[in-house]
């Protein structure tokens, strides 16, 4: 099949309807996922003194706080968190509709800090360019790194996550749906394919 | 969305989102360098045939801050004064290859008419005495900020040539559409001659209407009228309509007094009340420019295609 663009993704609402085709993650492995990226961007780091975790809207907020979480367990040291929104940087705003997801907290400076990116799902990798110009008109930070929770490829930029919950490999047609409390009502990693009607 | 003419090309939908949007333009105007690339190469014109200081300004800065590019045509200066028709003149600027015009005058219906000739986007800054919708944005995104999103049953108080006022059509819209009761306090000849279909009460004292007023919004009185003999002086006026020390003493502690500005102090508005903690005339000066933000962005900022 040939690649749609990436704004063409298959319509959640339109024709057809979606069907759950694995559920690849329960809750337990969610967690124990946050808590081993956790451990790592401490041990790259050597502490988490200096970092700063930003979650991009909607659920890359959640997984900043559930990686704050976890440090602070672990680690002791309360690590700031902030929530991203990248829309207004997208490089796609003219040709799809683009609303603002929610307000950008960022936690004091970002200069010559670590500004951990926190999403949950990598794919084409738009939103993380769109974020790493969102992040640098805030300040220089030390550096940037990335966290996701699934890599399910399909790169369009050369960009590539330092921390990875699971590599996922899939059609470019499906969907990856991560669900995260409190947003969700539990936790989970599935894969939903689209089904065109009569096609069963 | 093309138009921004009035607040009925909103409904209550349209205004919720435009305030929603806002909140996220308010943080961005609040940065250190606030300027995001949202309108990259778009093109915004102000056309203002009528003087004006902050809403122009403020249209100005909105479209720089979504780095969109600016041009501004003021009548004082232009062809207007070689006798170039509003039709030609439009036509010029649009040849120029622009995305949105913010059209100020002083005829009611001017912006709509610009928008039936030309393919921009056309954002109605005031014309005449029919409507100012991003003044009645901006109020109602001041008043969210300070009590969320529960306008039901606020209750809001108009004071002031209603008549004249397209602050107060736009207002009445936008704050009864979100769920406000609005009372117009005025004397019976600075309000319209017909008040069928308003969503609104009238009350001609405003004594009366303090003690359960949350919201005092006071409209500048404009000082030519008083040659209309539309009131007898500006000293009666203000005795009985000023808000002055004692009246906000009997306004409730927690009262909201807004002002779209400019400010006549010590007519409408007693110079020490404006300084009142309970007045956030300033405030919605600031946020003028993020709700301005967020109707530029709206109209322009987003492909028609579907949200992702």
């Amino acid at each position: 099949m040939r690649n749609p663009p990436a704004w063409s993704a298959p319509d959640p609402t339109g024709p057809g309807h979606w069907l759950l085709r694995a559920r690849v993650f329960e809750a337990e492995d969610l967690q124990r996922a946050i808590t081993r990226i956790a451990h790592e961007i401490v041990e790259r780091n050597h502490g988490a003194d200096d970092v700063v975790l930003v979650g991009l809207y909607t659920r890359g907020v959640a997984v900043a706080e559930r990686l704050a979480e976890a440090i602070a367990d672990f680690e002791g040291v309360e690590v700031s968190v902030g929530r991203l929104d990248v829309s207004f940087y997208r490089d796609d705003i003219a040709t799809r509709r683009v609303s603002p997801l929610g307000p950008t907290q960022l936690p004091g400076d970002v200069k010559d800090s670590v500004v951990v990116l926190c999403d949950d799902v990598l794919f084409t990798g738009r939103t993380v360019r769109a974020a790493m110009d969102a992040v640098v008109d805030f300040g220089r930070p030390r550096a940037v790194q990335l966290a996701v929770l699934v890599d399910r490829g399909h790169r369009e930029l050369p960009i590539r996550a330092d921390y990875v919950g699971k590599n996922l490999p899939t059609k470019w047609d499906e969907d990856v749906r991560v669900h995260l409390v409190p947003i969700d009502e539990d936790d989970g990693i599935e894969i939903w394919e689209c089904v065109e009607e009569g096609a069963e | 969305m093309k138009h921004l003419l009035g607040i009925d090309d909103l409904g209550a939908d349209g205004i919720s989102e435009v305030l929603r949007i806002a909140d996220s333009f308010l943080e961005v105007t609040r940065r250190d360098i606030p300027k995001v690339p949202a309108l990259r190469g778009k093109t915004v014109v102000s056309m203002f045939y009528e003087d004006s200081t902050r809403t122009r300004l403020s249209f100005e800065t909105a479209a720089k801050r979504l780095s969109a590019d600016t041009m501004t045509f003021s009548a004082g200066s232009s062809s207007l004064r070689k006798g170039e028709s509003l039709l030609d003149t439009v036509r010029t600027v649009e040849a120029m290859g622009i995305d949105a015009i913010v059209v100020r005058h002083k005829s009611s219906g001017v912006p709509q008419r610009i928008a039936g000739w030309i393919d921009a986007s056309i954002v109605n800054a005031g014309d005449g005495w029919h409507e100012h919708p991003t003044q009645a944005l901006l109020d109602a995104f001041t008043l969210r900020r300070h009590r969320g999103d529960s306008f039901a049953g606020m209750k809001v108080s108009i004071v002031g040539d209603i008549k004249h006022s397209r602050v107060a059509r736009s207002n009445v819209k936008a704050l009864s559409a979100l769920g406000a009761e609005v009372t117009l306090v005025a004397p019976p000849t600075l309000l319209p001659p017909d008040l069928e279909g308003w969503p609104v009460t009238v009350n001609y004292d405003l004594d009366e209407v303090l003690p359960t007023t949350d919201v005092l919004y006071v409209l500048r009185i404009q000082r030519e009228r008083q040659q209309e003999a539309l009131f007898p002086s500006l000293r009666e006026y203000a005795t009985r309509y000023g808000i002055t020390t004692e009246r906000m003493a009997r306004l409730p502690a927690d009262t909201l007094v807004m002002h779209p500005g400019p400010t006549n102090r010590g007519v409408e508005i007693d110079a020490l009340v404006a300084d009142d903690p309970r007045s956030v005339i300033n405030e919605q000066v600031a946020n003028g420019v993020a709700v301005r933000m967020a109707v530029l962005y709206m109209l322009l900022g987003s492909g028609e295609g579907r949200a992702a």
